[in-house]
Formats: structure tokens, sequence, C-alpha cells
């Protein structure tokens, strides 16, 4: 809806704050280059990019929200739904997929019990199908936040997101 | 030695050809006879808006020597290249191409309001489909009618990018984008609003280009029909200017053929209780607005003033800059004011119920279809204007009601609003308001005769214009613009205080009215605009009067019905208001 779009009461200002900060330095007759390291500070600063606040962005960086929506949805680094604590990213690229990818992502939804894209409902997971992230060496890869698993099984993978969760209930 | 580095040589389908250096295949095979099928590329570089985005694949040829396939659209010519355009592996490329695209295209082509004028059928029936290899998942997405001139049904979409085009480039709106990826891939607004939501404009560039129906004029005719046969209605018809001189394109005649009275006495035949000009209106706008100007100057108030018939670009100053609000003429458009006036004036003088009347009007444009349904624009509870249909429905209903247009004889529109003069003719074309209200200001300001009335330094087809006129020792300056990008220009200059205008006239599309979001579909021909300018500019020479003040109807209801020009009751039928909006 159009209203909740233009309403941004919900952000929070000192982020917004920083994100202002953020904007001011960049050179604004490169707008259109400005576009992904601002979304990049503003998921970091927001854990997510609401509606709103790529509408936010799009004023500020004076550009159709249009694009900016275009650039969030097309890029799977980006999210428009609140993120776990924990991003698990499964790589779907074609390496991966061979090596069998599909079935390590199935085992890890399963695990966390959620859907693709969802956060579960204990909040400590998303977990994601992404394109290519440039490590076929490695394949099947998943990423959990920063770190990087590489030559994964599904039973390994479980193994591993037993340990995140129990070290969430330490 | 220059002259030669820029040029390239290479053979296509082995004839020897020197071109430019930059030339892509496509223009370079042009130029030897050979004509390469294309789907998604479109090249209005005259209109600043060029789609180069190869992503049909429908223009593939065979590259000899690499032995693949290219896009001809997008690939640049190399020295020495080697192409063929019509081997068995490119003639099936293509064909597999289209293939694909048609596998996920809905079949409802009878029913399809771009049926037999469809860009995507057309190609099909070029390359011979008669059977789809392939079958798989199809788009769904919901329709979108929510704005009320624009139909978008993204099933239909080819992913051509021309609507992104045109909105982004000659527009500088940005409304649509691909969002996603991949299969998921939909051209849409931004998080998926209701277009009706967003910044449209609705001025329909993307309407106009688009190759199939997923993005049409939200039709009207139905319920045009209805009004029509609800004989205890009086329904009236106004036509715009740019109707008449494109609405003959839809049967056989040459564009620029100015079809005037064959389309009073086709709305005649369909049933309309009375046809009215929006000439009239428009003479009767240019009156009102030269008073505002004058009294602008006069008085100090601000300056420049904007022109307000076009409701796109009326969209565009609410929306991108809401600080400049007090510049747009209060007037409203020629059509909302016959509109208004048809309720008034000619209900009270036929002595009708002016509840029992209802007006449709007929226009180059999709965005009259959204200024129809302004809240501003509505007299005691009335629409000032019930239906619009576009040049093209109403070519529709022609066909529909089985009249023989081309054997139609002329007739005259009907009193009390019909009458117009040549300054009315020419405001379907870029500069033609501007043109209009200076002949009138100059006789207003000087109490004295023009004799000269073409101003031929405010035509043309560049996208800005700058002039200025000498009335009595103050000079008018004047600034025109056509396409939203341009008008987008200018406006950034007013408001940053680097340019001084006195007054000026922005139109949203190619050409003004006549390049309009409802007109015939040009399939990328730029000269058609050109003849339709043109044959606006003769029709306004062959007018006995030629200054809207002259137009002996307005005068008769000054006289008897508004009083002064700018009097109270004009201002209250014939002006409007304008609100700022966020931008999305």
């Amino acid at each position: 809806m159009r209203k909740d779009v233009i309403n941004t009461k919900d952000l929070e200002q000192h982020h917004l704050d920083s994100l202002d900060a953020y904007i001011d330095t960049l050179d604004k007759s490169r707008k259109e280059e400005s576009l992904i390291p601002t979304l990049y500070k503003a998921q970091n600063l927001f854990g997510y990019l609401p509606h709103n606040l790529q509408w936010y962005i799009a004023q500020k960086l004076n550009l159709p929200s249009a694009h900016v929506n275009g650039v969030v949805s097309f890029y799977s680094f980006f999210s428009e739904k609140p993120l776990g604590k924990y991003t698990v990213s499964v790589c779907m690229g074609t390496a991966c997929f061979v090596k069998g990818a599909d079935k390590v992502l199935d085992r890890i939804l399963k695990k966390t019990q959620t859907e693709p894209n969802e956060m579960s409902e204990d909040g400590k997971f998303t977990v994601k199908d992404v394109r290519c992230i440039g490590a076929c060496g490695l394949a099947p890869v998943v990423t959990v936040n920063e770190k990087v698993y590489g030559n994964i099984s599904a039973q390994q993978m479980e193994e591993i997101i037993s340990q995140y969760q129990e070290e969430d209930n330490d | 030695m220059k002259l030669i580095d820029k040029m390239i040589n290479l053979k296509i389908n082995d004839m020897e050809i020197t071109v430019e250096k930059g030339t892509t295949v496509l223009d370079a095979a042009k130029k030897v006879g050979i004509d390469i099928p294309t789907l998604c590329h479109l090249d209005l570089h005259e209109l600043g808006a060029v789609n180069q985005s190869a992503n049909c694949r429908v223009c593939v040829v065979e590259n000899e020597d690499r032995g693949n396939l290219v896009p001809a659209c997008a690939e640049k010519v190399t020295e020495g290249m080697k192409i063929q355009t019509d081997t068995k592996k490119a003639v099936m490329g293509r064909r597999t191409s289209l293939e694909l695209l048609l596998s996920n295209h809905p079949k409802d082509c009878l029913t399809c309001v771009k049926n037999l004028d469809c860009e995507l059928q057309t190609m099909a029936n070029k390359m011979n489909i008669s059977e789809i290899h392939f079958t798989g998942e199809m788009m769904d997405h919901p329709i979108d009618i929510s704005s009320g001139a624009i139909m978008k049904d993204p099933n239909k979409c080819i992913m051509c990018r021309r609507c992104t085009t045109m909105c982004d480039d000659m527009q500088t709106v940005g409304v649509l984008s691909p969002l996603k990826r991949g299969f998921d891939v939909v051209v849409a607004t931004a998080f998926h609003l209701d277009l009706g939501e967003t910044s449209c404009t609705y001025c329909g560039q993307c309407v106009s280009v688009c190759p199939t129906a997923a993005l049409a004029e939200l039709p009207q005719t139905a319920n045009v029909w209805r009004r029509i046969n609800n004989k205890d209605r009086h329904t009236v018809v106004q036509v715009a200017p740019a109707v008449r001189v494109a609405l003959g394109e839809m049967f056989g005649y040459e564009p620029g053929e100015i079809s005037t009275g064959k389309i009073v006495s086709a709305l005649k035949r369909l049933g309309f209780d009375a046809v009215f000009d929006t000439n009239f209106g428009a003479d009767l706008t240019i009156v009102e607005e030269a008073t505002e100007l004058i009294n602008r100057i006069e008085n100090n108030k601000p300056l420049p003033m904007l022109t307000s018939c076009c409701p796109a670009w009326v969209q565009f100053i609410e929306q991108q800059f809401p600080e400049l609000l007090d510049v747009p003429s209060s007037c409203k458009s020629p059509q909302s004011m016959v509109g208004a006036l048809s309720k008034t004036y000619y209900a009270e003088n036929k002595g009708i119920d002016p509840k029992k009347v209802r007006m449709v009007s007929v226009m180059p444009c999709v965005a009259k279809k959204a200024e129809a349904a302004r809240e501003e624009l509505n007299e005691q509870g009335q629409k000032d204007v019930d239906y619009v249909i576009t040049t093209r429905e109403l070519a529709r209903m022609i066909k529909e009601a089985a009249i023989d247009f081309r054997s139609l004889p002329d007739e005259p529109f009907d009193d009390i609003l019909g009458e117009s003069t040549g300054a009315a003719s020419i405001f379907g074309a870029t500069g033609g308001v501007i043109e209009a209200a200076t002949r009138t200001a100059y006789e207003m300001m000087t109490g004295k005769e023009l004799k000269n009335v073409d101003f031929k330094q405010m035509r043309g087809m560049e996208g800005i214009r700058e002039t200025s006129v000498e009335i009595n020792g103050t000079t008018l300056r004047i600034g025109i613009a056509h396409e939203l990008r341009n008008a987008r220009k200018l406006l950034e200059d007013i408001r940053d205080g680097n340019s001084h205008f006195d007054a000026i006239e922005i139109m949203a599309c190619p050409g003004g009215c006549i390049g309009g979001g409802g007109q015939p579909f040009h399939h990328g021909r730029t000269d058609v605009l050109d003849k339709r300018r043109q044959a606006l500019y003769a029709m306004d020479t062959t007018k006995k009067r030629r200054k809207s003040h002259e137009n002996a109807m307005v005068q008769k209801l000054y006289e008897s019905y508004l009083g002064q020009p700018g009097s109270q009751k004009a201002h209250q039928l014939l002006h409007t208001t304008y609100s700022a909006k966020a931008r999305i």
C-alpha cells in the first residue's frame, strides 16, 4: 500500500541519521553508482530493507523507487524481509547444484523448520538459496553469515546447524 | 585519414559494405536492403529513446567466422566481419526464440485488445509459426486496472523493455522496472504497488510502444455504448484537436489526413445526442489563460505561467516538483472546460436536467482518462467528463457499428460548443498552445490588430525551444518543451533560478498530443508524427478566424453567461487547483 511505503515513522531514527551521514559522503553526481553501497550500508544498519526504507533511499538519492526495488529484488544478498540471527545461504550455482546443493538445502530447511527466504519462528535462521557465490572449487558451498563451509554434505550441514542451535541456547 | 579510421568494411550475405564505426549489424544490413526481423528493438532516436536491450533474440544472425549467433540489433560491426542473415542456423535460432516467447504467452488473440495490431502476432505470422514445440510453466500475475487509464497485464509481457526505456529515458519518471530475476522476472512498479498508487503520469508512452497488450489503455467503449443506448440520458461527445489528423490512419488513410467532418458524422451515427468540439474549449482556454497571464504580469504575481492542458504534465509537476505548484495556470484543460459547460451552460440553454447529461470525450491521450477522474474536476457533484475514449477506441467503435468511415459525408459540430478558430487547431502540436496564447495576449495587451499570426519560431520538434516576443514594449520570454525529460530540465532551471521565462508550454508526449499515448500506433515511424503535426498547421491556415478571442461562440458564452474573462463565474467553472503528491 502506498501509505505504508511513504511512512517512515517506524524506522529507527539513529539508524536513519547514520544512513544520512553515509549518503552525504557520496558523490552526488554519481547517484546510480551510489545505490548498491547505500543499500549495503542500510541493510547492515537495519538488518533488512523494508519497502519504506527502500523508498526513503530512493528519495535521498533522487532515484525512482522502482529502480531501487529492482536492484534489491535482483540481488539475493539483499533482503526485503527481516533476517534471522544467522543467514544460511546455500549456493545453487551450477557447480554446487550438480554436487548436490539441493539436498543440502532440503536438509537445512528441515532442520531449521523454515521455508526458503522466511525467518524461522524463533528468529534464529533465515535460509536462502542463492546464485553462484564464486567459490565453485569448494562446491557445494554454504555460508552462515560471514563464515564459509565448503565441500559440505547434507549430514555435515545438519550437524553444523545443530551447533548453532545449541550455541544459542547457552 | 580520420574518415578512413572511422569506416568499417564487412560482408553481409557475401555483399561487401562499408559503414561507420559503431553501426549495428541491423543498420548495416538495412543499407544493402536486407531487412532483419526485430521484435524488442525500437529506434526512436529522434525522440530520445532507443531500446536496444537485445532481449528477444528474434534478430539473431550468424557470424560466419565465429560460427555463432549474434543479435543484429545490438552487435556492432567489426573490420572483416562476415555475417549471414538467413542461414538455417540463424532462421532456426529466431524461430526457437520466438516459440519460447510464445510458449509463455496467452493465446487469447481473438479477444485481445491488440488483435491485428500486435507485433508479437505479426512476427509469429511472418515466421510462419504453426506450432509451438515447447510447453512449460506460464506466468501468472494479476492484471492491474487501478489507474483507470492504463491496463497492465504482465502475463502478456515479453520483457522487451520498451516501456522502461520510454518511462526512464524519454519521460524520466521511472515508474516501471524489472523486478526479481530469471523466470520470476516481471516488469512492475516499485514494491508491486498498484499503478494508480505510483508516480505514473499516465502519459501512455509505454502503451504506444508496447509490442503486445501487456500495456494498453483501459477500454471504456462498453460503458460508452451503455450511455449512448440509455435514452433517459442526454449523452454528448467532444473531440480533441489531434484526433482528427490521426483517426484516418485506422481506416487506411495516410498519416496527416484531416477527417474532422467524417468524425462528426460517425459520432452522430453512433448515437450521440450532440457532438461538440474540444477546440471550442481550446479557444476558451486561451482567452482565460491569456487573461491570467496578463494579470500575473501586471500585478507582479508568480511567473512564469505554465500551461495546464496536458494532464500527464500536471501529474508530473504535482509529484516531481511540488515546490513549483504556483506556476501552472489555474485553467482547466479544454476537455474539462467543455465538460463543465455541457452540464451548465449547454444544459440550461437546452432546458435539459444537468444530472441527465453525460459527457464522453475522444482524446489522443491515455492520461485524459485519469484527468476525468480527478476530484477537483467537477461541478456540484457532477463530473466534468464522464468517460474518455482514445482515438484508437473510437476507431474500434466505428468498426463495431459497421460504419463505412471512408464513405461518410462531412458534417459540422453542434451549437453552442462547436465553433473553433485556427488557434485551437494547433493545440495538438508542441508549441501550438503558446502560439495561440501569444496571438490573443498580443491583442489583449495592445488593443491593436495582430497582422501576422504565424509565430514560426515556436514551431518544430526540438525538445526545448526558447524565444521571445515584443508586445507593447514588454518582452514576453517564452519556453516550450515536449517530452517530460525536457520539461524536467526547464523546471530544474526555474527552481534553481537559472532561467527566467514569462510563459512556458509543456506537453508530455513527443510532438505534443499528435504523439499521444491514445493515438494509432506509429510502430516506430516518427515521420507519422510529423505528418500529423503539419496537418494541424495546415488546418490553422484554412480557418477564417485564427485568434481564439474571435471565436463567435466563445464571445457569446461570455456575453450571455460568464461575463468577463476571468470573472467569478469563469473561475468557478473553468479553473482548478493542484496539490502536492509524494513521489514513489
